[in-house]
């Protein structure tokens, strides 16, 4: 038996109430969703497996002496990763300050809050640690089947990286809390998560076009200049890649660090932790924000009247659009690329396409979310007299206006670069934003807006099938602006993935 | 067993005529609901918790697809032709849902544009609305910051400015201030004297025995005693008390006989 307020007791609280939670998300609540979803989850595991070996197998023989280029390349990409878990972490421990949901409670209650916090820092730690694991399993599996069980210590350095992306989190959100107070922390920790997120792949990207006119991240990463600059082999800087490789040394000693900066982490900051969790709690997170010039009421038409809502709500949240249109940085590197490749007779611009036809299908997927699922007066519509058809076709109408604002002057740019690539885009971004808004349609469920970054949690089936079906669509873009047959295939493809998302989603009546 | 209006000399057409209505989700929520709401009545529906009040107006406002029966309002059948029906009513819950980031004043904009309100007619109306229930000052402020009453406030306001013939309110004044009670309650009083009809459910009997005109009570979804405070009064056989006391008599005898 766990005496009440310790440190083992809060751990058994938080354990039970992530479980119970995970749980919630792979079933939504029903046992046999559950046992479908695990054996959906079998299927992708699989499948990721035998991605994994074609992409890099052929890695496996590297062995622990690995060269200056080699260390780098590993380097760059756990760089890369790590920025995406400290995206994560960062955005973990801004809701653990500003969620109420029990803190409330914990707060007024006699025991130290330090304990829980001190929990919860750890959970937030390991559990990016896990997904990360979770993520980079397949690929270790393949590389340590093919290379042997050194390959097993990479589990070892995921663990390391979620550590250390926990703990510099942590020290990264307390400091804004210090620096900028808990009015402006939210948002401008959800901004540097973004930020830091994209930032590494969209700089190295970049990098890449500007000096070798490609979109790749590696080219630049095994570039003369690059290895030449680095520091030698033997130095303290690659042991996270020598640890990846097999080298238990460097392994035990990378672990070490990482725990020692979780431990001091959570001794110095959790004793914060409560009193900023209070003072975020204290704040009024909305200042009295007027509309500004006062105007009469328009003529309007109910569709009318529910478009313009949609784009109003839309402009009037900065997080909402900086979460959403996040993803159209992914469309930088591109950007540079073509006005690099602008007059030139190159075969670059239909590298473009497949990017555009991705971000097309993420973009339109999250609007699609926010008009259609993230209604906050759902009541008040259902209620109007207004057939519910027409409301969605509103609704509908209103994501592609954006959609078009968006694409429509890449496109026209593309155009004059390389009109066949153009001819390939634009059917194909509709076609990718269609099938994101059908899947979102089908797997519909009232939520509230802000709640925009849990969508993905809301339903796996419709997360994976909507980036499946972009993935799909963005390789038919590619094809067809290449001339192949294929993109009549992977069209096919990307069509029956929306089609049997919506077979299972549940139904609406 | 329901007691059905009593007849006068003078009986307004119904607003409402609800019909062997039936809703079951893991168990029977509204089990054979017979309703009539005379035009300018109005109406409250008390129940203890779980005894399908909400479910069954939920059902009323086409929120809620009934498994069988039959809702007319107005003459309206409500579930063959429910965009008829729902030009005519306007819908309130305890829970303001309303847009955070617009102002009450776009929010009625918007309201006015579902319902096909005219711009200028919307307008006037909108600010007369704001006007009476003290929101005037907050009227191009983003709702973000409002509190619960405002918040309710300006959804009240929302479900009048198309000028509803029928206004449905569950729980309207749960969490509201003494303030914002009363500025609500005149307003609804205020309508019903316009001629619309309300029917509210309310859990505050003090509520229900001063502003309706009859009162419906309604126990594992079925209506179980209807009528004036002294109608009820003699169907639980109690005179002379309390609605409160009627209501728990009334309710008690229910269990009892099922």
């Amino acid at each position: 038996m766990t005496h009440t307020g310790t440190l083992g007791w809060f751990a058994r609280h938080e354990l039970r109430l992530a479980w119970r939670d995970w749980i919630w998300l792979l079933s939504g609540g029903r046992h046999r969703r559950a046992r479908r979803a695990l054996f959906g989850f079998a299927i992708f595991a699989l499948f990721m497996h035998g991605f994994a070996f074609t992409m890099v197998a052929r890695y496996a023989e590297i062995g622990v002496e690995a060269d200056k280029t080699t260390l780098i390349v590993i380097t760059g990409s756990a760089l890369l990763s790590w920025s995406v878990m400290l995206s994560q972490a960062i955005e973990s421990v801004t809701r653990a300050f500003y969620a109420r949901a029990d803190l409330d409670l914990i707060l007024s209650s006699p025991v130290a809050a330090r304990r829980l916090f001190s929990v919860r820092i750890v959970a937030m730690a390991l559990s990016i640690a896990v997904m990360a694991a979770l993520l980079a399993a397949p690929f270790i599996d393949v590389l340590a089947l093919r290379g042997g069980e050194r390959w097993l210590a990479a589990y070892g350095v995921v663990v390391a990286m979620g550590l250390t992306a926990g703990a510099v989190a942590v020290a990264l959100t307390v400091a804004l809390f210090r620096l900028i107070g808990p009015k402006r922390t939210r948002l401008v920790a959800q901004i540097v998560a973004a930020v830091i997120g994209a930032a590494f792949v969209i700089g190295l990207q970049i990098a890449a076009i500007m000096s070798y006119g490609t979109l790749s991240r590696v080219a630049i990463l095994q570039s003369d200049w690059v290895v030449q600059r680095a520091p030698d082999a033997g130095s303290m800087l690659w042991w996270p890649a020598r640890a990846m490789i097999g080298d238990t040394g460097a392994l035990a000693v990378l672990l070490a660090v990482s725990f020692v900066l979780l431990g001091t982490a959570i001794l110095v900051f959790s004793p914060r932790f409560a009193q900023h969790a209070a003072a975020a709690a204290a704040v009024s997170q909305v200042p009295v924000r007027r509309s500004g010039r006062s105007r009469r009421f328009r003529r309007t038409t109910p569709m009318r009247a529910l478009r313009r809502k949609e784009w109003l709500l839309l402009r009037r949240d900065p997080w909402l659009v900086s979460q959403t249109l996040m993803q159209l940085l992914y469309l930088v590197p591109p950007a540079v690329l073509l006005w690099r490749s602008f007059g030139e007779a190159s075969d670059a611009p239909m590298l473009l396409v497949p990017v555009l036809v991705m971000a097309a299908g993420q973009l339109a997927g999250g609007l699609a979310w926010l008009a259609i699922s993230g209604e906050d007066a759902p009541d008040l519509v259902a209620t109007a007299p207004v057939s519910a058809k027409r409301v969605l076709r509103a609704k509908i109408e209103a994501l592609t206006g954006v959609i078009a604002l968006v694409f429509a002057p890449l496109l026209a740019a593309l155009a004059l670069a390389a009109p066949d690539a153009a001819l390939a885009a634009a059917p194909t971004i509709a076609l990718a934003a269609a099938s994101a808004t059908a899947i979102q349609l089908a797997f519909r469920s009232q939520a509230r807006r802000s709640h925009f970054r849990r969508r993905q949690t809301s339903s796996r089936i419709a997360t994976f099938a909507e980036a499946f079906s972009s993935i799909g669509w963005a390789a038919t873009g590619a094809l067809a602006a290449l001339g192949s047959w294929l993109a009549l295939v992977t069209g096919l493809l990307a069509a029956a993935t929306v089609m049997a998302a919506r077979k299972l989603a549940p139904s609406h009546s | 067993m329901a007691a059905m209006p009593p007849m006068t000399s003078f009986q307004p057409p119904l607003a409402v005529a609800i019909r062997g209505l039936f809703k079951t989700f893991d168990r029977p929520a509204v089990d054979g609901l017979d309703l009539s709401i005379r035009v300018g009545e109005f109406y409250t529906l008390l129940g203890p918790n779980g005894a399908g009040k909400t479910t069954t107006l939920r059902m009323l406002a086409g929120l809620l697809p009934p498994d069988r029966g039959a809702i007319t309002v107005f003459g309206h059948d409500a579930l063959a032709d429910p965009v008829g029906a729902k030009q005519l009513m306007a819908w309130l819950s305890d829970e303001p849902m309303i847009y955070d980031k617009l102002t009450p004043l776009e929010y009625l904009e918007f309201v006015a544009g579902l319902w096909g309100v005219e711009a200028a007619t919307a307008e006037a109306r909108a600010r007369e609305l704001l006007n009476w229930l003290g929101l005037a000052p907050q009227a191009e402020e983003r709702c973000e910051g409002f509190s619960k009453g405002m918040r309710q406030k300006v959804a009240l306001a929302g479900a009048l400015v198309h000028e509803p013939k029928l206004i449905i309110l569950d729980e309207p004044l749960t969490g509201l201030d003494a303030g914002s009670a009363r500025q609500v309650k005149t307003v609804l009083r205020e309508r019903v004297l316009t001629g619309s009809t309300v029917i509210m459910t309310t859990h505050i009997l003090e509520v229900a025995e001063r502003m309706a005109d009859r009162i419906g009570v309604i126990a594992q979804g079925r209506l179980i005693a209807e009528g004036t405070l002294e109608e009820l009064r003699q169907q639980a056989g109690r005179s002379g008390t309390s609605l409160e006391e009627t209501f728990l008599a009334l309710v008690a005898q229910e269990a009892e006989a099922s």
